[in-house]
């Protein structure tokens, strides 16, 4: 990947901080914590690595996401309104009695969501039936999915797991968000996940560690994914939870509380100034 | 009259109704109980093992009919409504998918495996999410044509089979229709409204008040969502008085579904026959006899149902 389109994504990644932040602001709850530490990520998807057509949603062949820590819904409003699959302007009315934009995934009711998700471990089960669907169909969509740390701590994830690696699901890739955090603290605190990756490894899955926000090891790691065959590939992805707005960042009181009008337009003032700053890049 | 647990009808129905390239069966290590090892035999590369993970398999299935397949996910219904009941409401309710559950195994008829294996609660527990269609056949003919309707709804379908081998209450020209109850006998004293391998108990009641110059009405109803408001309405309006049997908790299965009509519509004095405790080990029917599944219990029932019309 080139520097024009790591500043190209940088920027897009910022804008859908910004409407993220919008979301939980108009909403005065959500969760805005974890959804700026997959923003770059989602951004990757959706703008350089999914097979996707906001004018065809329900195109058979797309590439599919599910986003299995299913809160961090903000972050996928915001990348799904800046690839044109609805209005920007609609992020305003997140979690609303009139708006269809619900306060969890609903792939009924928002155009690009491929799955309705919200209770936790659930939606990476959805991913490796959707994955399974591929290789009965010989279809050669891929499908992704991202869980929080946190969310490893769900018991059925790991019946997934062993299901994906059975099946030889090579199509289906994990993300981890590994921020470190989860509502009630650090998840090694709370109740250890870790060693995530011997984990993953044990159940007979490709595991890949890297930087949440660093665009070129990411794609390169998807690429790694793509080209592993036989087995379902997690990469474990060290994250920071708060992404680009100094006051969030590694702060789990951000996980599920939203800003005031303050701290709000700090936030955007900061997103903004580092957008300005990319933009005035060569 | 032939003899056949409504498990087997599932597995012989999903061979015949099979071919559609799109439906795929899921097992949760129970295959040889559920009899999709049927299918699986018939369709072995639309067979998919789940091992001994419900909740996991319930949302694969949501999975598989996201991308265009019908998925039938199977296992006994304790582990399907019971375990799995957050998934199932959460994958495949909200989201109104076209997954079908194939729960067997169902009730205190499972017989000697005990109260952890009796699921008396599925039916009130698939019935409380929006848009689940629920069925609980009554016999073999039932239960087959339960799942060919199935694969022609499009959505989520709960369908409840039997371990226990029920004698036929339908014909071989039987003509059924998804949400729509059987008036099997006519009647004008009172009317028996029931379901599962109760419809069989129903009859035999019905014969035994003739005795007391009683003449009854027997409703078979298989799809208890949506319930068929309709035939119930008439019944209470026509006969003035209604039992409901079920092999199911007294909260929340026929027997609630009926009285939220009659309350609703018509009211009239509505027995309920249910179970209202765990199951236990035995016989199965020596468990009718206890919990007082049978078509004594059900012919004094309807006594009392009469004597409290106004």
């Amino acid at each position: 990947m080139d520097k024009k389109r790591v500043k190209e994504l940088s920027i897009i990644a910022n804008k859908v901080r910004k409407n993220a932040l919008t979301a939980v602001y108009s909403a005065a709850s959500g969760h805005p914590g974890g959804s700026l530490s997959i923003a770059d990520l989602l951004t990757l998807l959706y703008f350089e690595v999914m097979n996707v057509d906001p004018k065809n949603p329900k195109d058979e062949n797309r590439d599919r996401f599910v986003l299995s820590k299913g809160h961090c819904a903000p972050a996928l409003y915001g990348v799904l309104a800046e690839k044109g699959f609805f209005p920007v302007a609609d992020i305003k009315g997140f979690r609303h009695i009139d708006s269809y934009l619900q306060g969890h995934p609903d792939m009924n009711k928002v155009p690009g969501v491929d799955m309705s998700t919200g209770s936790l471990g659930q939606g990476i089960s959805v991913a490796g039936g959707m994955a399974l669907a591929a290789k009965l169909d010989n279809k050669s969509y891929r499908v992704y999915s991202v869980l929080g740390d946190g969310e490893l701590e769900e018991g059925q994830v790991w019946e997934q797991a062993m299901f994906a690696a059975h099946y030889k699901l090579d199509n289906l890739t994990a993300f981890v968000d590994n921020n470190g955090l989860q509502i009630d603290g650090d998840v090694s605190k709370v109740m250890n996940p870790n060693p995530i990756d011997e984990k993953f490894r044990a159940f007979g899955w490709h595991v890949i560690i890297t930087d949440a926000h660093d665009f070129e090891k990411l794609l390169s790691a998807i690429e790694e994914a793509k080209a592993t065959k036989g087995k379902p590939t997690v990469i474990i992805m060290k994250s920071v939870k708060g992404k680009n707005v100094s006051f969030m960042e590694n702060n789990a009181g951000w996980h599920g509380s939203a800003p005031n009008k303050e701290q709000y337009e700090q936030a955007v003032s900061e997103l903004d100034a580092k957008i300005a700053e990319l933009e005035a890049m060569a | 009259m032939a003899k056949r647990a409504t498990r087997e009808s599932y597995g012989a129905a999903l061979v015949k109704y099979g071919a559609n390239e799109n439906i795929v069966v899921l097992d949760a290590d129970l295959s040889k109980s559920t009899k999709t090892d049927m299918f699986k035999a018939a369709y072995p590369d639309r067979f998919i093992n789940m091992g001994i993970a419900e909740s996991n398999m319930m949302c694969v299935a949501a999975g598989l009919a996201a991308s265009g397949k019908i998925a039938f996910a199977s296992t006994f219904a304790m582990f399907a409504a019971g375990r799995a009941f957050e998934q199932v409401r959460n994958s495949i309710g909200y989201t109104h998918l076209n997954v079908k559950i194939g729960a067997t195994h169902a009730g205190i008829s499972v017989g000697e495996d005990g109260a952890s294996h009796q699921c008396l609660e599925d039916v009130a527990l698939m019935r409380s999410i929006p848009g689940m269609v629920v069925i609980n056949p009554a016999d073999d003919i039932e239960a087959q044509l339960a799942v060919k309707a199935a694969i022609e709804h499009e959505g989520p379908v709960y369908m409840r089979f039997g371990r226990l081998a029920v004698e036929d209450v339908n014909s071989e020209d039987y003509q059924f229709e998804l949400g729509k109850g059987v008036m099997l006998a006519d009647g004008k004293d009172a009317s028996i409204i029931a379901t599962g391998l109760m419809v069989g108990e129903a009859l035999k009641a019905r014969e035994l008040l003739k005795a007391d110059g009683l003449d009854v009405r027997v409703i078979n109803i298989h799809t208890i969502k949506p319930i068929d408001a309709d035939i119930i309405e008439k019944a209470a309006k026509e006969t003035g008085a209604i039992v409901t049997a079920e092999e199911h908790y007294i909260m929340g299965g026929l027997g609630s579904a009926v009285a939220e009509v009659v309350c609703a519509t018509h009211p009239v004095p509505v027995k309920i026959i249910g179970t209202d405790r765990f199951g236990k080990s035995g016989k199965p029917a020596q468990l009718f006899e206890e919990y007082g599944l049978t078509a004594a219990n059900i012919a004094d029932k309807v006594k009392e149902a009469i004597s409290l019309k106004r």
